[in-house]
């Protein structure tokens, strides 16, 4: 009875993924009854529901001048926006021929390379963001936008050159081989045949490239010294100084800095389910 | 063809390569106009921020009128990143011309130096501030600032819910914990810290340093003050694991007759809200020779001013405008400005002749007089963490006051341990000058070789493709990260570094001279790291796998629902996350006790236990990280080829076969390197740790980062030591995925003979 087995695996299957979807659910709808509620009850309660709804937190968040008034919503949204792009943007772009020589070259130095990139990932920088302010400081770029973007990306590229060395190797060889033998070179071989089959490899990398630089705050409030320069998360960090926590405001101003990365994982995902290397396989 | 080939081509690389520098050149550039610009700095909240904007607006204005414009850039800095953005910023000439701190980070930039002294006292001030105030902004005999605003904890009373008693000493509360319906607390008071706690042990007339930054918080008072915090949470007057946050929101949503807390407070309480300030409770039988009065510790807020080095005319006006700016601040004029507006407790003594009204201000400026100065003393920052530590284990019932006081001495004395030596550097520059150099012969003997110098040339091409992702790693990556490693040599703070050889590992590595598996020794913390490391990343690459493989089953009703539901704790910052979870956990108000009580269960104390604060520590960073498994391997399953099934199954392969014999392989290129870093960040995972269990109970759940990050931060800043503990932490995690196979180029099985590069 095929069809009666399929409906009882489609049944366990939702019923799994529930299970994973509550506890994935869960600690965010309480991020969000603590945006809506009026004031902070602290309570035991088993559902996540807001104690007395309202909006105040959000006009709180969103609605903040500085001392000329300006409205700083927009104009670190705006700077957050800018950062994460440019971030994802510099990250791939430097990333991808690299990734595409150490999946597909023999050179000097590659073994050493790697692991020399996997072992900067390995070192916690709490010694390391004075040295950092030198550097910024040397070129010029403390307190830009620019500076931070540069730092970012570069913080990024080990991890984007992994995760894009695996998509190319996970792409046959054949592929630009038989490019090159109809006559293309290797970097129109890369460019035209290699480069849109990874596409869903790069999409994964900008997205986690974007994302750290969007959320990043430690970094950000050490190098911008201008208000009007900050990104959101500093926003996000003013309202849980050490005394004088704000949760609700801290609530509201979480939802609206994931809210953004939480859209564009919906539209990447199409990216993701497209489905690509099966027809190149093949061919 | 072939040119245009060709320019592609070099167009291409040359906008790789140029990208990382183009952004150089739209480097900053210096908005200079006509009137001279001073920076300011704080970390003030949102409220505070207020008043002294308005108090700056007044001074700029009054530098218009008297023909000399002066623009003041007001930076808000986030609390987090307050002390560490100052201490890049000074010694490079980019930091503030004056700042505003509390006085018990004093000696620390003095001892950095990264402050000046105030200079000359302005006549005009005199009589201005209480000499008390003054005096806690004195340090090695000079004055370093003036005083802006106190702070103390008072007593703030609901006045609905107080009962028609005197509610005046603490046994008042003790009677009245008895006669309140559930879940109103007589008291919220964060007894736990020792910020909190410090006034019960000043009542018992315990002091924690003295003069000479010795430990004195010992002996029968002390012991006395923590048996009467024992007593408080058992007889139910103030709630358990009081939080400061848990204070705010017990006291504002009218869950506590009264609250401990300081001047922060008042802004977020409801105009619906009835309540007044007034000064802590006595003890209605105080012990010999003591007065009963409950005394806070006061802050001294107080605006500091940079080191640096005059270089001209320009610094001098800056000087003196930040100068002036800052007695503009602190006396009179701007005092009620900031106070009026801001609401702050001004420390200036003239500004209260012309408030009249604020009642509350008053009673705050009131219960801030009879408050102790916290002992501008260094060594007094570093009691915090041995004393909190004791007073959590005494609330806990885990060891009795006396003894855990001397603990929390021995704590105290093994982190407050001067530096090392200064140690000749000579040794270390000839060692290192002979290891370059020993470097440099086998690299040219190597170039030497004709079949090497083939290879090398046949690699050129390729390294045109990586050049410009390794420089610019090189810059931003490897040379901070190398110049931090590099300061785990040295011992001392900010600028006054020396160079100490080895001292520093050897301390790690020998536990500090004690038990080598003794509480929080290198080897113990290294166990509970790899004990998290190894939980962690099996559950996420198992749940991750597992909701990946479920997800990818074509006809999935909701599918592309679930796929990004599933995906959004990703998405949230970690931060905001783990201080959630964190919520959740709590003993009495979190969610996960409400919902173990709603199936049967008795509450958890989460974090009274190393195995249950682990668990928290861990279920939130699982929470955290199995999305991005699960991304990475839906990614990776797009990529398999549907034929390769279908092939297996006419075949006659089950599931289970395909399983293992397609899916797994071809999911090993994508995911060994995901588990590899999952492996790394999860080792140096700070945010969760350091925000969920905090290391409770008594530092178990601390693994190396967050260890390394106390003794850069809190354990009185020893960064070359902290630098030590990174490298080790480095070293560790090195050699551990040394044998990975991400190295072993596993890839070549992919079927072909990997050529040298003919780009």
């Amino acid at each position: 009875m095929p069809k009666l087995r399929t409906a009882i695996t489609s049944i366990f299957t939702h019923f799994l993924i529930w299970l994973f979807l509550i506890f994935a659910l869960y600690p965010i709808l309480w991020v969000i009854a603590l945006a809506f509620s009026k004031g902070v009850v602290p309570e035991s309660r088993v559902l996540p529901v807001p104690s007395h709804f309202s909006l105040e937190h959000f006009q709180a968040v969103i609605l903040r001048t500085d001392a000329q008034g300006r409205w700083l919503f927009a104009r670190q949204l705006w700077n957050s926006t800018l950062t994460a792009t440019a971030t994802a943007f510099v990250s791939v772009l430097i990333a991808i021929p690299a990734a595409y020589a150490f999946s597909r070259f023999d050179f000097v130095g590659k073994a050493t390379t790697l692991r020399g990139l996997l072992a900067t990932q390995m070192f916690p920088g709490v010694a390391a963001s004075v040295p950092l302010y030198l550097v910024l400081d040397t070129l010029n770029l403390l307190d830009t936008l620019s500076g931070l973007v540069l730092v970012y990306a570069t913080s990024t590229l080990p991890f984007a050159l992994f995760q894009l060395r695996s998509t190319f190797d996970t792409i046959p060889r054949d592929l630009d081989e038989a490019a090159m033998v109809d006559g293309a070179s290797r970097v129109e071989a890369f460019l035209r045949v290699v480069l849109p089959v990874a596409r869903p490899g790069i999409a994964i990398t900008a997205l986690f490239a974007f994302m750290s630089a969007w959320n990043e705050f430690i970094l950000a409030a050490t190098f911008l010294s201008r208000e009007e320069h900050y990104t959101l998360p500093i926003l996000l960090q003013s309202y849980a100084t050490e005394h004088d926590a704000n949760l609700g405001h801290f609530a509201a101003g979480a939802i609206l800095v994931s809210l953004p990365v939480m859209i564009l994982f919906y539209l990447l995902q199409r990216e993701l389910v497209a489905g690509l290397t099966a027809g190149g396989v093949k061919g | 063809m072939l040119i245009s080939t060709l320019l592609q081509r070099r167009f291409l690389s040359l906008v790789l390569h140029m990208a990382p520098f183009l952004f150089v050149a739209s480097g900053r550039i210096q908005a200079q106009e006509g009137a001279l610009t001073i920076f300011l700095w704080h970390a003030y909240g949102e409220g505070e921020a207020r008043g002294l904007e308005a108090a700056v607006k007044a001074f700029q204005a009054r530098a218009q009128e008297e023909g000399r414009p002066i623009r003041v850039e007001i930076t808000p800095v986030p609390f987090g990143a307050y002390a560490s953005k100052l201490q890049a910023a000074i010694p490079t000439g980019k930091g503030p011309d004056l700042f505003i701190d509390a006085h018990d980070r004093l000696a620390f930039y003095v001892e950095s130096e990264l402050i000046r002294p105030f200079g000359a006292w302005p006549p005009e001030l005199d009589g201005e501030f209480d000499p008390l105030h003054l005096n806690a902004l004195r340090w090695k005999g000079v004055l370093w600032g003036l005083p802006l605003s106190i702070k103390c904890l008072v007593l703030y009373l609901n006045r609905k819910l107080a009962p028609p008693v005197p509610l005046e000493t603490l046994e008042d509360f003790e009677a009245l914990a008895t006669r309140l319906p559930k879940g109103i607390w007589p008291l919220a008071w964060e007894i736990s810290s020792t910020y909190g706690s410090a006034a019960l042990f000043h009542a018992y007339g315990a002091r924690h340093i003295d003069e000479a930054g010795h430990f004195t918080l010992l002996g029968p008072a002390a012991e006395a003050a923590l048996f009467r915090m024992q007593a408080l949470l058992a007889k139910g007057v103030v709630p358990p694991e009081g939080s400061g946050e848990l204070v705010r929101n017990l006291f504002a949503s009218g869950r506590a007759v009264a609250a401990v807390s300081g001047p922060w407070l008042a802004p977020d309480l409801g105009p619906e809200l009835e309540w007044e300030v007034r000064p802590l409770p006595r003890l209605r039988e105080p012990p010999k020779g003591q007065s009963g009065a409950m005394t806070p510790f006061a802050t001294v807020e107080a605006v500091f001013f940079p080191s640096r080095i005059p270089q001209g005319k320009e610094d001098k006006a800056r000087e003196q405008a930040a100068r002036a700016l800052a007695i503009f601040l602190a006396a009179s004029e701007g005092a009620r400005i900031r106070a009026l507006r801001g609401g702050h407790i001004v420390a200036s003594e003239r500004a209260w002749k012309g408030l009249e009204g604020l009642e509350r201000e008053r009673a705050f400026r009131e219960a801030a007089r009879q408050a102790i100065p916290m002992p501008t003393h260094p060594l007094m920052s570093r009691v915090f963490g041995p004393v909190d530590r004791a007073i959590r284990k005494v609330l806990r019932g885990e060891l009795e006051p006396g003894p855990a006081l001397i603990e929390a001495s021995h704590r105290f004395a093994d982190e407050t341990r001067p530096p090392p030596p200064p140690r000749d550097p000579r040794f270390a520059i000839v060692l290192l000058t002979s290891l370059l150099l020993v470097l440099l012969f086998f690299a040219t003997r190597r170039l030497l070789d004709p079949q090497f110098r083939v290879t090398l040339l046949r690699s050129l091409p390729a390294y045109a493709w990586v050049a410009h992702a390794l420089i610019a790693i090189f810059l931003l990556v490897v040379l901070p990260l190398g110049v931090g490693a590099l300061t785990s040599f040295f011992a001392g703070q900010g600028r006054n570094l020396h160079y100490v050889g080895l001292a520093n590992y050897i301390d790690i590595l020998t536990a500090r001279g004690q038990g080598l598996f003794s509480r929080g020794s290198f080897y113990l913390v290294l166990g509970v790291t790899i004990l998290w490391t190894i939980l962690n990343v099996t559950l996420h690459v198992v749940i991750g796998v597992s909701l990946a493989l479920l997800l990818s089953r074509s006809r999935l009703f909701l599918r592309p629902i679930y796929r990004v539901l599933l995906i959004l704790p990703w998405a949230i910052p970690n931060y905001v996350t783990a201080l959630t979870w964190k919520g959740m956990f709590h003993r009495q108000y979190g969610a996960v006790n409400a919902i173990l009580s709603a199936i049967g269960f008795e509450p958890v104390s989460w974090f009274a236990r190393f195995s249950t604060a682990f668990t928290a520590n861990l279920i939130t960073n699982v929470w955290l990280g199995f999305p991005f498994m699960m991304v990475v391997t839906l990614g990776a399953l797009t990529s398999i080829p549907k034929d390769l099934y279908e092939a297996a199954e006419v075949d006659g392969a089950t599931p289970w076969d395909c399983f293992w014999r397609i899916t797994v392989p071809m999911l090993r290129p994508a995911l060994l390197p995901a588990i590899t870093m999952g492996a790394v960040w999860t080792f140096n995972m700070f945010n969760v740790v350091f925000l969920v269990s905090a290391g409770e109970p008594d530092g178990s759940t601390e693994i190396l980062v967050s260890e390394a990050y106390r003794w850069a931060f809190t354990r009185g800043n020893q960064i070359g030591y902290a630098a030590a503990y990174s490298v080790l932490i480095f070293v560790v995690l090195f050699l551990s995925t040394r044998g990975l196979p991400i190295f072993g180029m596993q890839q070549k099985n992919l079927g072909e003979k990997k050529g040298v590069a003919h780009a």
